[in-house]
């Protein structure tokens, strides 16, 4: 789109809206929100600024490469903390008796390994959105 | 009056059931492809209104553990249930736009009564 | 003609779903069908045993990761599907040779 207010303003209002998507994502144990809420606002972002500035500048900054390696990677977090709950002793997926740090109730750091599926979990789903808009729109010359 | 408190009562599930019926009225009267596909998207909506209705109890909180000594939650087993349900319904929508792209690219229309008359002429010519 | 049918037999369905509903256990109260011993259990020790304060967090992610799992290999077939269908051969060959 050529034009210079909707311009402007997707410079302004991106930062902001990726860094509640992240503030979401990483408070998943405290308060409503979690991995999927917030990955959907940080793939929304990252549409907007596909829809506002063209499909090649939206390709150099969030290359094919790398939403490939988004998605695998989201998944292989999951299935190591998972193996890693396994070799200590217990079944796939245990939480604080394979040794993942608790704290207190209610502050950042409590919660096991609760906050690294969330940020798995978010990874994810942005980057399945973003691929799946890249996906949609691909034109044939 | 009994009726309306009634209707009163459970005034979640019959909006759940409208927007069913309502999605339901688009799938059934519009022969556009993809208004059926959005309103098969508004059906799924429905049914999870739905279910997340089976889970309220009067003034119950969110069911998050603060420093207050004995409240009364709300039930959280239907709300994480239809998390994964959501997820589930966007993956149906966005595979059959995808066939809607290239229905078009191959027929060039997306009016299901000219798709059904091409397809049969198609049938009949072998 | 035909909207004005389809319209009457919806009201009609809606009328007699909501004769139904009001058959329907629906009190909103702790005593509901849906209250059992399950959600008993998971409301009373849920923070003590996952050391979560949001106990949709700690039922999503800790007594029921598995689902969770299963979940984003579904959100994985679903790119590799669309995929399949809308990258033909052909632009995967233009592709190819501009690289």
């Amino acid at each position: 789109m050529n034009d210079i207010i909707i311009k402007n303003i997707t410079r302004i209002v991106i930062p902001f809206a990726q860094v509640y998507g992240i503030f979401i994502i990483l408070n998943g144990h405290i308060s409503p929100g979690g991995g999927f809420a917030g990955g959907a606002i940080i793939g929304t972002s990252l549409i907007l600024y596909t829809l506002v500035f063209g499909r090649e500048k939206g390709e150099k900054k969030f290359s094919h490469k790398m939403s490939e390696i988004a998605e695998s990677g989201g998944i292989m977090l999951f299935i190591s903390i998972g193996i890693l709950g396994m070799i200590t002793g217990g079944y796939f997926l245990t939480n604080i008796e394979a040794g993942f740090p608790t704290g207190e109730l209610g502050s950042l750091l409590s919660g096991g390994f609760i906050p690294l599926l969330m940020i798995g979990i978010g990874i994810k789903v942005a980057s399945t959105m973003i691929s799946l808009f890249n996906l949609l729109i691909d034109e044939e010359k | 009056m009994d009726a309306i408190d009634l209707i009163l009562t459970n005034i979640n599930y019959i909006g759940a059931l409208a927007l069913f019926l309502i999605g339901l009225r688009i799938v059934v009267l519009h022969s556009n492809l993809i208004k059926r596909i959005m309103g098969i998207n508004i059906m799924g909506t429905g049914v999870f209104l739905f279910f997340v209705a089976i889970g309220n109890v009067e003034n119950g909180t969110v069911p998050i553990v603060g420093n207050d000594t004995n409240p009364v939650f709300i039930n959280p087993l239907p709300s994480v249930f239809i998390l994964t349900g959501i997820v589930v319904v966007v993956s149906i929508t966005v595979y059959s736009l995808s066939l809607v792209i290239r229905i078009y690219e191959n027929y060039h229309t997306i009016d299901q009564k000219e798709l059904s008359k091409m397809i049969s002429e198609e049938n009949n010519e072998h | 003609m035909k909207k004005y049918m389809v319209d009457g037999l919806l009201i009609i369905l809606f009328i007699l779903f909501v004769i139904g509903i009001f058959d329907m256990p629906t009190e909103a109260s702790l005593n509901a069908p849906a209250y059992n011993e399950v959600v008993l259990h998971y409301v009373n020790q849920g923070a003590g045993e996952t050391n979560a304060s949001n106990l949709i967090a700690g039922i999503l992610a800790d007594y029921r990761g598995f689902d969770t799992l299963g979940e984003t290999i579904v959100l994985f077939v679903s790119v590799v599907a669309v995929g399949s269908v809308l990258r033909t051969s052909k632009h995967d060959h233009e592709v190819n040779e501009n690289e």
